[in-house]
């Protein structure tokens, strides 16, 4: 039916439009259609590649030729040559940098390496409410395989050989969690499913829930099976509203098809799954926290030990892994530990999802083989920052994270390499900041979360934090002094110590992180009262230029405060005390004559 | 289906599915049938997926195409929804970003009605898992 016999695709994002894509698109255009092809070879922009550094990119189908570094010039030699007489433009094929061989086929390359699907390898493929399209792509394979072929054993030896660790954010190997519990000697055990994903901007375990409900139930029946349990409870937020239906429905289904209840595939093994509803408090992502407030009681953390692989859902044994963590195990279990443990850096094994967001251009979920670097997330994934601004810092681990700078972009990202970055993994949100945010304003931003957050039980979070915010806050008004830096560090340094569980113990992180790399920021606002980035509004002063002010009133009339003063064609004066900085002025005058200081 | 009893019945299972699957990717009457997956996470449907989604079941039907239409989790091209991946008969598939009635209007009348792209494609740069 169609009538198209090839695809011109040449990348319209920012960085190629940077360098000429634009005037190459209208090239080729002009010359598709002298040649008379137009009804048979179509030219059209397309979203960005990812592959920046290489670009303009042209790809043509539907052989997959991918050419980079493409100029308006080479518009005429690619379709007289490639078009119309089927031979590539060898000059103009990617390069492999490693083996200097011209590589044609897209699907070779190395940048489309960089992304690597594991955990979200069914998410935006199957049909999420329907169980077959995931039997149809391995589905419940693996649970077959370790049920009649392997004992829970050999499963947790594997598991262990894998390396692969919590993807929640503390990063304990998953395998050594699972061998502790099966250890533990009870009657009843507990298989959980942490799903209270609570930091700001992250949203890969919804994605994973909503996407691929199945391999999450899956891997519960796995673990279910390693530790002696026949019980699952996934605790899951009830601000997710369709991951809790889709995964209502693939429990029906799983249970319609007997991959769940009594006797699984005939081998004996009992083991249901039911949901826990959780009220979207940050503190029960804490998995003693989480274990209190599925039993009814309030989300306190509890001192550890006793770890919940000894003592956890109502006093019997109780492993908790994270959504993510559990999407990977069907893939370790049929494609093998060794397989998996290929995949990262040293010490930390597979891939990790991020969600992207803040001042990115593609903003949305991906999933990295560990070790890549931030630039590489950042620039050839992410697509750059917005606007073409400049990059300043990205906050990984949400409010118990840290930022990290132009001088980390080039660190590989794995567990251990974040933490001595001064940041953590954390669950993987990513929050992209560019020069027009205001380093103090974000630390602020969290504590105010953490200030929510804090359950009160211990008084190092209930009131530290909150003197933290106070004076976070003064800074911002303008109104901090030396010594109020000072006491931000020392009382950062005392939550750490002294609070009762990891909320609290990483809540200063992100003062004590954005200290760490924009002091001057911090005593810009003290000593100058001057806020960079211009977020602070307190800091910001409207002026009025006296040379190229013409005393035409349409400040003075706008002004919602009457703060501006002035006659009729004389020089016009903004009152600082009265004004409230609502920007009318600026937007209102016509000669360039308000300014910001 | 009945109960999945065994190993055995599992994979006899899996193997019945795909070549229904591959039935529906590669049909023996290539002309006819379309595939539309639509991107139906919490993201898209805020973005209007459900309406998209609706759009393109509504108007196969009216327009006479024979065409499949169902829904999926997030691809993971947030800042693009709603979008969609349309897989034309022996065609690589193709995914299009910020659908609206509009565009998916245009998706019908140009690309699978004439095979001619439309604006906002989105370059798929991922890898997935390579079989053992």
């Amino acid at each position: 039916m169609s009538k198209f016999k090839m695809h011109i695709l040449v990348c319209g994002g920012t960085g190629c439009h940077a360098s000429e894509s634009d005037m190459l698109l209208d090239n080729l255009k002009t010359i598709v259609s002298d040649k008379g092809l137009d009804g048979e070879v179509q030219v059209i922009a397309t979203g960005c590649f990812g592959f920046c550094e290489k670009g303009p990119i042209v790809k043509i189908m539907p052989d997959n030729t991918f050419y980079t570094q493409v100029t308006p010039a080479d518009a005429r030699e690619i379709i007289e040559e490639h078009i119309v007489k089927g031979r590539k433009v060898t000059r103009l094929l990617y390069v492999d940098p490693e083996n200097k061989e011209t590589i044609a086929d897209s699907k070779h390359m190395g940048f489309y390496k960089k992304q690597l699907r594991i955990a979200l390898r069914n998410c935006g493929f199957i049909d999420p409410e329907n169980i077959d399209e995931y039997i149809a792509r391995d589905g419940y394979e693996a649970l077959a395989k370790c049920l009649t072929e392997m004992t829970p054993q050999q499963v947790i030896e594997e598991m262990k050989k894998s390396g692969l660790r919590g993807r929640g954010g503390g990063g304990f190997s998953a395998g050594l969690k699972w061998e502790i519990t099966s250890k533990s000697v009870s009657d009843e055990k507990y298989v959980v499913c942490n799903a209270d994903e609570g930091d700001p901007g992250a949203f890969m375990d919804r994605s994973i829930l909503e996407g691929d409900p199945h391999s999450v139930i899956e891997a519960m029946a796995i673990c279910g099976y390693c530790i002696g349990a026949a019980f699952g409870l996934v605790y899951i937020r009830a601000e997710y509203p369709l991951a809790i239906d889709r995964l209502k429905i693939a429990i029906k289904q799983a249970r319609e098809y007997g991959l769940l209840g009594s006797d699984i595939l005939g081998t004996g093994f009992n083991f249901d799954i039911e949901l826990r509803y959780g009220a979207g408090a940050f503190v029960c992502g804490e998995e003693t926290a989480l274990i209190h407030s599925m039993e009814g009681l309030r989300g306190e953390p509890t001192v550890k030990p006793p770890f919940p692989s000894v003592s956890g859902y109502y006093g019997k044994p109780t492993n908790v892994n994270n959504v993510e963590t559990f999407a990977n195990v069907p893939v370790i279990i049929n494609q093998g530990a060794e397989w998996f443990a290929s995949i990262g850096t040293e010490k930390s094994k597979g891939t990790k999802v991020f969600a992207l967001a803040g001042k990115i251009n593609n903003v949305g979920l991906i999933e990295v083989p560990m070790g890549t670097t931030l630039r590489e997330v950042i620039y050839e994934i992410g697509g750059g920052i917005k606007d073409g601004k400049k990059f300043k810092a990205v906050q990984t681990g949400g409010p118990s994270g840290g930022c990290l700078t132009e001088k980390h972009l080039d660190t590989p990202i794995d567990y251990d390499n974040l933490v001595a970055s001064g940041s953590m993994m954390g669950s993987g949100g990513m929050i992209v900041m560019d020069e027009d945010d205001c380093m103090v304003s974000m630390a602020k931003f969290y504590l105010d979360f953490t200030v929510e957050e804090s359950c009160g039980k211990c008084a190092p979070c209930r009131i530290g934090n909150k003197r933290l915010y106070e004076i976070l806050d003064k800074l911002t008004q303008g109104k901090g002094t030396r010594e109020d830096i000072d006491s931000l560090r020392n009382l950062s340094h005392v939550i750490k110590d002294t609070a009762l569980c990891g909320l609290g113990q990483t809540s200063p992180n992100p003062v004590l992180s954005t200290m760490d790399n924009f002091m001057e920021e911090y005593l810009e606002h003290v000593h100058d009262k001057k806020c960079r980035s211009g977020q602070c509004k307190a800091l910001l002063q409207y002026i009025i230029e006296p040379e190229n002010c013409v005393g035409c009133t349409a400040c003075a009339r706008n002004c919602p405060v009457n703060a501006i003063s002035g006659e009729r064609k004389g020089v016009h004066i903004i009152d600082q005390a009265t004004c409230i900085k609502c920007g009318a002025c600026l937007e209102k005058c016509k000669f360039n004559a308000v300014f910001i200081k | 289906m009945g109960q999945v009893k065994s190993l055995a019945d599992l994979r006899k299972i899996k193997e019945d599915l795909q070549v229904k699957m591959s039935l529906r990717e590669k049909s023996n009457n290539p002309e006819s049938l379309v595939q539309v997956k639509v991107a139906m996470a919490t993201c898209g449907i805020a973005s209007g997926a459900k309406q998209v989604m609706d759009f393109f079941i509504d108007e196969f039907d009216k327009r006479n195409i024979q065409a499949v239409v169902t829904q999926t989790g997030c691809m993971g091209y947030c800042f693009a929804e709603p979008t969609v991946e349309v897989t034309l008969p022996g065609q690589e598939p193709v995914v299009f970003g910020y659908v609206d009635a509009k565009k998916a209007d245009d998706i019908i009348e140009k690309y699978v009605k004439n095979g001619e792209l439309v604006e906002g494609i989105i370059p798929v740069n991922y890898q997935t898992i390579e079989k053992k």
